[in-house]
């Protein structure tokens, strides 16, 4: 059944899509930057990676999470004109967490469908406005009816699905808490980190609890930031650079709001997406093809349940790869090598740059410091948001 | 459009002014303060009020699709899968199984609880396979609870029954 939902589908596209440049700002807890002027830094960036200027560009996408954060509906036209979008076409796409990489997939089908030839795609998130804290804005997601009355915190249901995930495989709270360690010490190479720093699994379980078997330190911060990506035609990429990193693939999916109506040990909305993004990249073995991923990892437990969505270890398999070093940063499957949002940040969308940004900049072969010790042609990525129900998919080659 | 990169490592810097939260409480920054307030009623819909009044009498009911043959629950005027109108409503017991659960220490706000809350999913019996909701266990310590758990609802008395899914106080553990 799972396979055969995706049967269907045809990937007819106009071009190929690559990525030619990206950039993203530090990830701070607080920045004095408005929306507007975080995403005109990144965008500098990029625009200077790919060698480019404004007028280059013919269409923006822009990514945001809940308006809620910012206390200002109508959040994609206000950020408008740092976007680069005025005068152009332009949008905003949104899915809660996903939209780190859901807002790539739609600057990929403004160039895949031949409508542009270049595509700038920026994500911002300020979610420090929240006062005093953004957890503030979060628990309006619930349910009005259903759920609120009960006075919930969102970090319950990721507590639940955590607990389930445990229990089904008979994890120990210790191999989840090496997500955690591994990806905080990552972030140590990353010089937009906001969370950097080496610890020990003990320091993981010893901290504060939160809604157990949720502690403090299994989770990542709030964080405000921004991050850029040049999505082009192949004419373009060649006339850019030598090096192009192709989007091969991408999906995504939604499964059920209905969220207490599922066995929440197994991401099937990760898994769905992913089987879209491998049959349009023609994989067949993620295990086996995929050089290096970036899981999304928001918990430690995360990247594990992602992990074995997207395919890259069998059911109750990602802890124990993860315990054999094989996706430490000079393992065989490096996973979350920029330190993901456990070590540089969560500003929710803008984690696209440690999602997409950073498989580019590996394929790419500049991720410098961070540049895993492997040979690497092929990687994913991959994003999670809504009531814990969307998956959003990319995968990447520097090979055509 | 000028041709080939420049030779910058990635990302090449990571401009942005960190503050702390102190900058804002000591106002040694320049910001504006509001404080929104918008007001709703959410009408519960065609199958959430007749739920919510089963609940008034101490029941919980659900929904029936004859396609897929699943009793949906909470109820739905729609079965999501086929999506067709569901057949029946049918009953179900106030007591479940423990899907899984948390010891919350936070409230909404994540401000520190003084008692941890314990947040549990509970699979209803009667109901399909899967077929639970969210909701709270009292009447037993933190780590007694386990995953499998069998748990019965504990309602308040009628006279303070409103509509609410607090018309169950709490669930509490099945002796033996
Ligand atoms: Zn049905």
């Amino acid at each position: 059944m799972e396979v055969e939902r995706v049967s269907g589908l045809k990937f007819h596209k106009k071009q190929d899509v690559a990525i030619v440049g990206a950039g993203m700002t530090t990830f701070k807890r607080r920045l004095n930057e408005t929306g507007k002027e975080l995403s005109f830094l990144a965008i500098k960036q990029a625009l200077e990676e790919a060698d480019m200027d404004l007028s280059d560009i013919e269409m923006v996408v822009m990514g945001s999470a809940p308006d809620a954060f910012d206390g200002l509906h109508m959040k994609g036209e206000y950020l408008l004109d740092g976007s680069g979008g005025s005068d152009r076409p332009y949008m905003r796409v949104f899915v809660g967490g996903g939209t780190g990489v859901f807002a790539p997939i739609a600057g990929y089908w403004h160039v895949a469908s031949g409508l542009a030839d270049v595509c700038l795609v920026v994500c911002e998130e300020k979610m420090s406005s929240c006062m005093p804290h953004p957890q503030s804005a979060f628990k309006y997601i619930w349910d009005p009816i259903l759920d609120r009355p009960l006075a919930p915190n969102l970090i319950w249901i990721f507590a639940l699905e955590m607990n389930r995930y445990m229990h089904v495989h008979n994890i120990k709270h210790e191999d989840i808490a090496l997500v955690s360690v591994k990806n905080k010490a990552n972030a140590l190479d990353h010089p937009c980190a906001q969370l950097a720093e080496k610890i020990t699994v003990e320091d993981v379980l010893n901290s504060e609890p939160m809604a157990l078997p949720v502690r403090r330190l299994d989770v990542s911060p709030p964080s405000d930031g921004a991050a850029a990506l040049i999505m082009v035609a192949p004419h373009i990429a060649r006339q850019v650079t030598d090096n192009p990193v192709w989007v091969t693939g991408v999906g995504w999916a939604l499964d059920t709001t209905m969220w207490t109506n599922r066995d929440l040990y197994f991401p099937r909305y990760v898994a769905e997406a992913a089987k879209m993004a491998y049959r349009m990249a023609h994989i067949t073995d993620p295990r086996k093809e995929i050089d290096v991923a970036e899981p999304y990892d928001p918990f430690d437990y995360k990247e594990l349940h992602h992990m074995e969505g997207l395919g890259l270890a069998k059911k109750g398999e990602a802890p124990i790869l993860t315990r054999e070093g094989v996706t430490a940063r000079d393992g065989d499957l490096p996973c979350s090598p920029s330190g993901g949002l456990l070590g540089v940040g969560n500003p929710i969308a803008a984690t696209m740059g440690v999602k997409a940004g950073e498989l580019y900049w590996q394929l790419a072969y500049r991720a410098g410091k961070r540049q895993v010790a492997k040979e690497v042609t092929t990687g994913v990525c991959q994003a999670w948001g809504d009531l814990m129900q969307v998956g959003t998919v990319m995968v990447m080659s520097n090979k055509r | 459009m000028s041709v080939g990169k420049k030779d910058i490592s990635c990302p090449p810097e990571a401009p942005g002014t960190p503050l702390k939260d102190s900058d804002i409480a000591e106002k040694k920054v320049t910001y504006v303060e509001d404080h929104p307030d918008i007001r709703y009623a959410w009408t519960a819909g065609q199958a959430i009020s007749r739920f919510l009044n089963e609940l008034k009498k101490g029941k919980l009911i659900a929904t029936k699709c004859n396609k897929c043959r699943r009793i949906l629950f909470p109820p739905r005027m729609f079965c999501e899968l086929c999506y067709k109108p569901i057949d029946d409503w049918v009953y179900v017991k106030d007591t479940g199984t423990v899907q899984t659960f948390s010891i919350s220490y936070i409230d909404p706000d994540a401000k520190p609880l003084e008692k941890p809350v314990i947040v549990a999913v509970i699979a209803v019996d009667g109901a399909s396979k899967n077929m639970a909701f969210m909701h709270v266990l009292g009447e037993v310590e933190p780590e007694k609870v386990y995953i499998g758990m069998k748990v019965k609802a504990v309602w308040k008395p009628e006279e303070e029954r409103e509509g609410s899914v607090t018309d169950i106080k709490y669930w509490k553990p099945i002796e033996g």
